[in-house]
């Protein structure tokens, strides 16, 4: 398709002769200035409405087919939270108003904070932090904050374990923690014997997702908080996968002292591209004074302007007020339910790497398929897309060699999901009858197989004018 | 595959070149670039900063993903190879001339294997 100045046309764009005058008088900007005039495309509002529809598709969501896409929760947005983010009473407003003209979006935001306090067995609830990373980094300022507070400035590590997502050491990172990343054991969970071996004097805390990446629940969760906080760390709950959980288990129980929220996930409202997201964090009460709007002097500061991206929080509320207190366990236990169907019916031609009952997600290796025959996690990817399907995270975790990580959600129906499965044992035969074929696909897409080693070591990141 | 007999192996697949005891140059093995892909970027450390036998000292990054790369020594970076962040392609090309950095003040190494023995592990390990 055309990029949007492709498609212009010198000035074919809307007239400004039916505006009246400007009753403003023009002010010239000297000095250091821009000079020339920007060159802005300029189009018929017709054209820039086909420029959008054709973006639109091109472009696979939700609402066009299955998006297995692993540890990314791609569940249905139900249009009724869009309802809701849409009342003006939600819209119409400014942060700085006077509390007393904006109470409902106050009394909001407070009931939003307790559910998900409830759900998490957290104290208290920032809703500033604008996507899931964004969380982890505030998580990790509030476990700075309270270690500097108590003057214990050795603790300057993080713990990582190996199958953690890449998030995590990067928030870890960015807060001014050194990272050590720990092996996971043969059931891809966390080495309990390594673990003992990191903690210490300098640990700040752990960072771990539960359910974790392979989607296994750790068993031994709370000899893992309880070690960590026996060597004077703290616990972080990375909430990514907290989809599998909810209502059910708590990581508040679990031993965690700090978690993130993914609402763009768990919680209903769009993203990968539908945005914005929104990254709650929680703690626990000894941390509350910490969090980024309080009054409290030791706070660590606003992370994000005013109440983060609000309209977020209204979808999630408008979520978990529709589904109930039954609707969240019974969300959760859905999820897992079709992540395990998807898996028992594909295990006999795609060996899984962990053989156990899974949680919401599961994660295949095709290392056999690879080295058999030559095709990749990345060609089944590929031939996945010819047929609509949003293909499953791969190479992630990084511990499975040619992963592919299903994470099918609770809101795709059984026709859907055997679907896929047929699919993927389509696509299994289709690649032992001719394995040169599958490096050729996608064919039925808008563009064709990416050279993605192009892209990357010769990226083209803005549009170049001719003249 | 090609396993070149002058150049020790260790088993995270980096292969080292000894000048003497004390110096040695290092970079990823045959194996390694083939199982890693295309790699499009490398981290490198700086002239001066001290290696540790175990511990990551760079990072490469293909399509897929980012992996560390592991000293097989201690000592201190005297050289790096910056040509190799312009052109990580070398990498994948010619892995036992796109050295990473050179390394010295070596005073400890881990066990490393020579070429027979390193293809013997790669064999098994495939």
């Amino acid at each position: 398709m055309k990029l949007i100045f492709e498609r212009s046309t010198q000035g074919a764009g809307a007239s400004t002769q039916y505006l009246p005058s400007c009753d403003v008088p023009e002010v010239r900007l000297s000095g250091k200035m821009r000079s020339r005039q920007l060159r802005l495309p300029s189009l018929p509002e017709v054209e820039v409405d086909r420029h959008y529809s054709e973006l639109a598709r091109n472009a696979h969501g939700v609402n066009d087919g299955f998006y297995p896409l692993g540890s990314c929760t791609m569940k249905y947005n139900p249009a009724v939270n869009e309802d809701a983010a849409a009342l003006p009473g939600f819209t119409k407003i400014h942060p700085l108003q006077d509390d007393e003209t904006k109470k409902g979006c106050i009394k909001l935001a407070d009931e939003l904070k307790k559910y998900l306090c409830e759900i998490t067995g957290m104290d208290a609830m920032t809703l500033q932090p604008a996507a899931g990373a964004h969380g982890e980094f505030t998580g990790l300022l509030l476990i700075k904050a309270y270690h500097r507070s108590k003057g214990d400035l050795k603790r300057t590590k993080i713990i990582v374990p190996d199958s953690a997502h890449g998030t995590n050491p990067a928030s870890a990172s960015m807060a001014g923690f050194e990272v050590v990343s720990i092996p996971s054991d043969e059931n891809g969970c966390v080495d309990l014997a390594a673990l003992k071996a990191a903690v210490g004097e300098d640990t700040a805390g752990l960072m771990l997702t539960n359910p974790n990446t392979v989607g296994l629940f750790d068993p031994n969760i709370l000899e893992i908080t309880g070690i960590v906080h026996e060597a004077g760390g703290l616990c972080y709950y990375d909430g990514a996968n907290l989809n599998a959980v909810m209502g059910i288990a708590r990581p508040g129980d679990m031993g965690f002292d700090v978690v993130h929220l993914n609402l763009h996930k768990t919680f209903a409202t769009p993203h990968g591209g539908g945005g914005p997201g929104s990254g709650p964090s929680g703690c626990k009460e000894f941390l509350r004074p910490f969090l980024p709007d309080t009054d409290d002097p030791m706070s660590i500061g606003a992370v994000r302007s005013f109440s983060g991206n609000f309209l977020v929080a209204v979808k999630a509320y408008a979520y978990l007020i529709s589904i109930g207190a039954e609707g969240v366990p019974e969300a959760a236990k859905g999820a897992v339910l079709n992540a395990n169907y998807m898996k028992t019916k594909l295990a006999d031609l795609y060996p899984m790497a962990y053989d156990t009952v899974c949680m919401h997600e599961f994660v295949m290796s095709l290392e056999k398929m690879k080295h058999e025959i030559g095709v990749s996690a990345l060609d089944v990817a590929k031939a996945m897309l010819d047929h609509g399907i949003h293909p499953p995270t791969m190479y992630f975790p990084l511990i499975v060699h040619e992963a592919l990580m299903v994470e099918p959600t609770e809101t795709e129906t059984k026709e859907t999901l055997d679907e896929a499965v047929q699919l993927l044992r389509d696509i299994h035969a289709a690649a032992y009858a001719d394995p040169e074929k599958m490096h050729q696909l996608p064919l039925h897409t808008t563009v064709g197989r990416l050279d993605e080693v192009g892209a990357a070591r010769n990226p083209v990141i803005r549009y170049e004018f001719e003249a | 595959m090609i396993f070149p007999k002058e150049l020790k192996y260790s088993k995270t697949h980096e292969w080292i070149r000894f000048e003497d005891e004390t110096t040695a140059y290092i970079g990823i093995t045959d194996y390694a670039q083939s199982e890693l892909g295309d790699l499009v970027f490398v981290n490198l450390p700086q002239e001066g900063d001290d290696v540790a036998m175990g511990e990551p000292f760079a990072d490469v990054e293909s399509v897929k993903a980012v992996s560390d790369v592991i000293s097989p020594v201690s000592g201190t970076v005297s050289e790096v190879n910056e040509i190799l962040a312009d052109e990580p392609q070398m990498m994948n090309e010619s892995p036992y001339e796109a050295w990473f950095v050179k390394v010295t003040d070596i005073s400890e190494q881990e066990e490393l294997m020579d070429a027979e023995a390193y293809e013997a592990f790669v064999q098994e390990n495939n």
